[in-house]
């Protein structure tokens, strides 16, 4: 039993990460109906930009919170301005031709991220500083929960609920969601579908940055090709979730965190390797294009003629 | 004109990024000038720390024997790639150093993987080829111009399991494997075999994939069968990352490893989780011989670091070479062959290396505990026969 609670909570923290990625997949998708397949690329960014953050800023020497929160966001700050600029100079030009042309686009965008900083910095795997003092709690019976995993359910939970109430709750939501209803309309409307846009990127690059410092802390090990497969497990959460829906990125994230965990810790007893932690997400994304098209909490949207 | 002038940006930054391409070696088939030796290891890649201190042993190596005045009076020159620790990159460097830059020799690579994608190449081109630290035994089984001056894994799989089964009295083991890797399959098919045989038991093998970033679940699942030990085979990468994710779940059970831990980048990932773990590995920095005393100087005055085992090994297959150079007194290939075979009784830093039937090297091991950042020395667990134990590489 307590180990089934520990996978169940191991599951919950990779899942939660997921659910952070998705997010952004799932918001531009909503807005600009674009698979931004650089946004795995972004996560990798805001690690990196973390850990040269903590070594700048003198925070590497040792644990401290101070430090922790001071890099999670420096890191969300720029990573959303890297994000915007990714929208601007690669997106933008290319968005009045036809969606497989920004498709190409995002595709060649991801690899010019990834061999950018495989050039500069190298392939070799990094040691992210430890912000966090670690420390396991115990729940019950064997069943324990360490303090990253602690920061990484807070974190992620509040910053979930920041996105709502955005949403929700502001203009610039309001503005967002009509965007998403029909672009042209929103712009004839008046509103500033170029500034909207580019918030919408602005806010995905940072939810994937805070995934990627929180990842780092719970994981140390940091490389510029982190973000592909992690990246490519986040869309396929957001597809399961519904795309363009953002409640259904979070399910969608959990659900792959849970199902991945799951086959490595009792696929063998049912002949599954353990090796094929990555091949369920992608087995998921095949049945649920087959039976959901739309998702769990998607809802079909009429193609417009 | 804004068009043309992002094109003419992004051509720019093309071309900034090439400009830092090697320059070609030149070609050696002569017996006059230097004598050219090629090297490939992964240089920037993910075992890139594997790389860098094969090559820097070797290269200080090749300085001493420049220093004290070459082999016949020519020097030796090394010319290295960078495979990024890709079979199919290793492949390729290789082919370049035997065709293009005319290498008589070639040392390299460290990871088993690599070396095993690269030495058809060589045995093809009839280039002798020395491997410092490849532990895999399908590596010279390759043809007979492959030799290696470390021991093999079914040796190093043995020292941990009678470590484990004789001086830590584990009844009870676990393996957490690197699925893909020649040399992590081999560690654990014989790590297996012997810890049962001394009357052990391995109640679970886990395994994961290089690149991995959680490895909960398989930790997990270890934990509720509370083995005595768990030896996790695999690279420095991944291990640091295990063993801190094993504290985390409050593990207990000591972590035990083999050589491809060494490297300073595992206390970077792993800290003090690593703390009490043990580790099989080719010698010990603290071993008081003078002969390793002023290797580790030397090296620490050039590089300003301590020596691992892997710029140990690298420099031992230089001065191998190096020996073998002067014995045969010629650079040609099926000659100098013959001389590498030969070697019997030669000194180096990881202990006397002598080639047996097989080109390995047979030599002892140490088992070395992690303390704080360093290596402490615990015992040396020689080899049984003469000869390490023969067996077959696992399929792969």
């Amino acid at each position: 039993m307590d180990t089934f609670v520990q996978q169940l909570i191991n599951g919950l923290t990779i899942g939660a990460i997921y659910a952070l990625i998705a997010l952004g997949y799932t918001m531009v998708y909503g807005i600009l109906r674009l698979i931004n397949f650089a946004h795995g690329d972004i996560y990798m960014v805001g690690a990196f930009v973390g850990y040269f953050l903590a070594f700048q800023l003198g925070f590497a020497a040792g644990p401290s919170l101070v430090g922790l929160g001071v890099v999670l966001i420096g890191s969300m700050i720029i990573a959303a301005l890297v994000g915007m600029a990714v929208e601007r100079f690669a997106y933008r030009p290319v968005r009045k031709y036809s969606r497989m042309t920004t498709l190409i686009t995002a595709i060649g965008v991801s690899l010019l991220i990834e061999n950018l900083f495989v050039a500069r910095l190298g392939a070799a795997p990094r040691a992210f500083p430890q912000l966090l003092r670690e420390q396991s709690y115990s729940l019950f019976g064997n069943a324990a929960i360490s303090k990253s995993q602690i920061l990484i359910f807070a974190v992620s939970i509040l910053l979930m609920l920041l996105l709502q109430w955005i949403i929700f709750k502001t203009k610039v939501g309001t503005a967002m969601r009509a965007v998403s209803f029909n672009l042209n309309s929103a712009k004839l409307m008046g509103i500033n579908t170029d500034a909207i846009i580019s918030i919408t990127f602005a806010l995905g690059s940072a939810l994937a940055a805070a995934g990627g410092v929180l990842t780092a802390q719970y994981n140390p090990q940091i490389d510029p090709l982190m973000g592909i497969i992690t990246g490519l497990k986040a869309f396929v959460a957001a597809v399961l979730g519904g795309i363009g829906n953002v409640p259904g990125a979070v399910l969608g994230g959990l659900l792959i965190g849970l199902a991945e965990t799951f086959v490595v810790g009792y696929g063998q007893n049912i002949g599954v390797p353990t090796t094929f932690r990555d091949a369920v997400a992608f087995a998921i994304l095949i049945l649920v294009l087959l039976f959901r098209p739309t998702g769990l909490l998607g809802t079909t949207v009429q193609e417009k003629v | 004109m804004k068009r043309i002038a992002i094109a003419l940006l992004v051509i720019a930054a093309f071309v900034f990024s090439l400009a830092c391409e090697r320059k070609g070696g030149n070609g050696n088939g002569s017996t006059t000038g230097p004598i050219v030796v090629g090297y490939y290891g992964d240089l920037t890649g993910r075992t890139s720390n594997f790389g860098v201190s094969t090559k820097r042993g070797a290269e200080m190596a090749a300085d001493e024997i420049n220093k004290a005045g070459g082999i016949n009076g020519r020097t030796i020159q090394i010319l290295s790639e960078d495979d990024e620790g890709r079979p199919e990159k290793a492949a390729t460097v290789v082919t370049k150093l035997i065709d293009q830059d005319k290498v008589i020799a070639l040392i390299g690579e460290v990871a088993s993987g690599n070396t095993l994608a690269a030495a058809p190449k060589a045995q093809a081109a009839k280039v002798p080829m020395i491997s410092p630290s490849s532990t895999n035994p399908a590596v010279t089984q390759v043809g007979d111009y492959i030799f290696r001056v470390c021991f093999i894994d079914p040796f190093q799989g043995e020292v941990m399991a009678k470590f484990a089964a004789n001086t830590l009295k584990a009844k009870t083991a676990a393996i957490m494997l690197d699925f893909n890797s020649p040399y992590s399959r081999g560690l654990t098919e014989f790590f297996e075999k012997s810890f049962t045989k001394l009357g052990g038991k391995v109640v679970s093998k886990q395994s994961y994939t290089q690149g991995d970033r959680d490895y909960k679940g398989q930790l997990t699942s270890i934990r509720s069968l509370n083995p005595d030990v768990i030896y996790v085979p695999g690279y420095y990468g991944e291990v640091g990352v295990i063993a801190k994710q094993a504290k985390q779940l409050d593990i207990k059970a000591p972590m035990l490893g083999g050589d491809g831990w060494d490297a300073p980048q595992l206390w970077e990932l792993g800290g003090d989780a690593l703390n009490g773990a043990y580790m099989s590995n080719h010698y010990s920095v603290e071993d008081p011989s003078p002969a390793i005393q002023k290797f580790v100087a030397d090296y620490k005055t050039r590089y300003s670091i301590i020596p691992d085992a892997l710029a140990a090994l690298g420099y031992d297959a230089m001065k191998v070479l190096a020996d073998s150079l002067k014995r045969s007194g010629t650079t040609n290939g099926s000659k100098l062959r013959d001389a590498i075979a030969a070697t019997k009784d030669f000194a180096g830093v990881t202990g006397v290396i002598t080639i047996n039937a097989e080109r390995n090297a047979v030599k002892p091991a140490v088992v070395l505990k992690l303390q704080d950042g360093k290596y402490v020395y615990q015992e040396t667990i020689k080899p049984d026969t003469e000869g390490a134990p023969t067996a077959q590489a696992p399929a792969q």
